[in-house]
């Protein structure tokens, strides 16, 4: 086991490091840093100013050095837009993406396992069927089309709820109810498959020879042994959502880490746009990790191998 | 990183044994009603998109200021002329929404293509020759997966400018890692069985080996990953050109036109439903397609 975890801790160690390099490169790919943060236009004067004040003439890989360096100590620069620290950015931004992730995957669980369990134990039915339509049209609808139908409703015509912000906890139902049920499909489907494949084990077979009644054979014993990987589905969804939600995010103006970067990349902010790239990719790596520690805690085959 | 753990599932093996690359008759077709209709509805939609210029009643790009935002014909205020309307600038939407098709399958069938091949060489490699290689290929795979793959996207496009290339490029290099694992997953047990052996015996090269014996055999999981990516694809070329970090105007790109008509939403909520509706349409059938091919591929195994 400490072999396991050692292992597996060194090379998210080396997926962060190689991260970094990308989210650093991705955005000097262009060559001309200097010009694309002046924008057009921009005299030579200018031009010169920023080489001179980001350091842009330096070699690649001592900025990058530069870079990693203050990254370690917590130091991510200063915004070039907001003129402040991307730290102090990012921290107070981080708390709304996190309650939003929160929020919508608590609606996703809500809905994938009720239905994912009856669409396993009627599975070849009609409900089975009817889950499957909901589950398909869950991945068919466009994210933000859907966020403009739900605004267009429940803000628009019957002004429920607020259409942007991030004011109070009534400006987080409509962005997490189309986030919960965008990634509502995969838990859906993997809820079902594992209550088909408990259903049909020895250990059900034996509850119900038991006498034991059909809601409890179904809710104690199958559903706990097939949420286990569910928890994994968690962890990595929980790391796509933080990711994912720039879009949801910049259609309610809901001010977190995801509208921060669809900002920066339309100021052209490469501090702030490559602090979020690798604190979310970061924190996707380190989601896994505990993922997989968890695993091997749960299944001992895994940690021999 | 938990689905790279699966490789050893011995049913894959199992379904691969059991089915007969290429032979898919009528018969067998027909019990699988979700591949008829969503193949179906993506076949008509693939013919629109290449007929569109004999299909399109109007110019898709011909402004005409006097008829903005005329309601489709099932309105009052519509007309046959017009018969899902015009835009906030005057054109046509009917002729906007066929030509829309075309960027929409274009993206998402070029961009599939790119990843399929980055995708399915890694896995191959990695799959057929275990070891080091393979270390190499799952550690890629890791770091893809880790990146967040809209944020990225829209980054690079905002540092060279949207186009139709820049997403097709973009899209291709970031959406391999689905038919990285699956490849390297089967062609890992595709390698070990006898035909494989016997080739390698026979003192043939490891690329006849990989070209020949093992691709071939991957074929039907190949086909069912790109259904899934392809509709992925659409479906973020839309998000990125809805964000103005895509195809930019005026081209027709669906996202496009939900975003143009984003300020409209109130008085001309048709705007965006029309071009919501067709993207979800084109969606959900290609992955309806999708679900049929499983279970074409894999009789015993939804899901």
């Amino acid at each position: 086991m400490p072999i396991y975890l050692a292992k597996r801790f060194g090379l998210a160690v080396l997926v962060a490091f190689c991260v970094s390099i990308l989210a650093f490169a991705l955005l000097r790919l262009q060559g001309n840093a200097a010009g694309a943060l002046a924008g057009e236009g921009a005299s030579a004067e200018d031009l010169a100013i920023i080489v001179e004040t980001y350091g842009l003439d330096r070699p690649l890989i001592v900025q990058y050095a530069s870079w990693l360096g203050d990254v370690l100590r917590g130091d991510f620069g200063t915004s070039y837009f907001f003129k402040s620290p991307v730290s102090d950015l990012i921290f107070d931004k981080i708390g709304n993406t996190v309650i939003l992730a929160i929020m919508s995957l608590t609606i996703a669980l809500a809905i994938s396992i009720p239905l994912g369990v009856l669409a396993a134990v009627f599975s070849g039915s009609w409900i089975d069927r009817l889950c499957s339509l909901v589950s398909l049209l869950g991945q068919a609808l466009p994210s933000f089309f859907l966020a403009l139908c739900l605004v267009m409703l429940f803000a628009i015509k019957w002004r429920m709820l607020p259409a942007s912000g991030a004011d109070s906890w009534r400006h987080f139902i409509l962005p997490a109810a189309t986030l919960g049920y965008y990634i509502t499909p995969p838990f859906m489907r993997l809820v079902r498959a594992g209550m088909i494949d408990a259903l049909s084990n020895d250990y059900v077979r034996t509850a119900r020879a038991k006498g034991l009644p059909a809601h409890r054979v179904i809710l104690k014993h199958a559903l706990r042994n097939a949420l286990v990987p569910v928890v994994g589905l968690v962890t990595v969804q929980l790391g796509l959502l933080i990711g994912g939600s720039v879009v949801i995010e910049s259609i309610f103006a809901l001010d977190g880490l995801g509208y921060l970067a669809y900002q920066a990349i339309g100021y052209r902010d490469f501090p702030v746009l490559q602090a979020v790239v690798l604190l979310l990719s970061v924190v996707y790596v380190v989601l896994t990790l505990l993922s997989d520690i968890v695993n091997a805690w749960l299944d001992p085959r895994l940690r021999v191998s | 990183m938990a689905d790279l753990s699966n490789s050893a599932d011995p049913t894959a093996t199992a379904e691969l044994a059991e089915t007969p690359p290429g032979r898919m008759s009528w018969s067998r077709l027909s019990e699988h009603p979700s591949l008829l209709i969503g193949g179906g509805i993506v076949i008509l939609m693939i013919l629109i998109a290449i007929f569109a210029p004999l299909l399109a009643p109007h110019d898709p790009y011909a402004q005409d200021i006097t008829n903005r935002a005329v309601p489709p014909v099932w309105f009052e205020a519509g007309s046959w002329e017009h018969v899902l309307g015009t835009d906030q600038l005057g054109r046509d939407y009917l002729s906007r929404l066929i030509y829309g098709a075309r960027v929409s399958l274009l993206i998402g069938f070029a961009a599939v293509s790119i990843a399929s091949v980055i995708g399915t060489t890694l896995g191959l490699l990695g799959g057929y020759f275990g070891g080091r290689v393979d270390m190499v290929v799952t550690f890629l795979t890791t770091i893809r997966l880790s990146l967040p793959i809209i944020l990225v996207a829209l980054a690079v496009v905002a540092v060279f400018g949207g186009s139709i290339t820049i997403v097709v490029v973009v899209l291709g290099l970031l959406k391999w890692d689905r038919f990285a694992v699956v490849v390297r997953a089967t062609s890992s047990q595709v390698s070990r069985m006898e035909y494989v052996q016997s080739a390698k015996a026979a003192g043939a090269s490891n690329f006849y080996i990989l070209t020949r014996e093992v691709l071939p055999n991957l074929t039907p999981q190949l086909i069912v990953i790109a259904t899934i990516e392809i509709a992925s694809a659409i479906l973020m070329e839309a998000a990125l050109s809805f964000l103005g970090l895509g195809v930019q105007p005026p081209t027709p790109s669906w996202g496009l036109m939900i975003s143009e008509a984003k300020s409209y939403m109130f008085f001309s909520f048709w705007l965006i439903s029309i071009p919501g509706i067709a993207l979800a349409t084109l969606v959900f059938a290609i992955n309806l397609a999708g679900d049929g091919l499983r279970d074409l591929v894999s009789p015993d195994g939804r899901g």
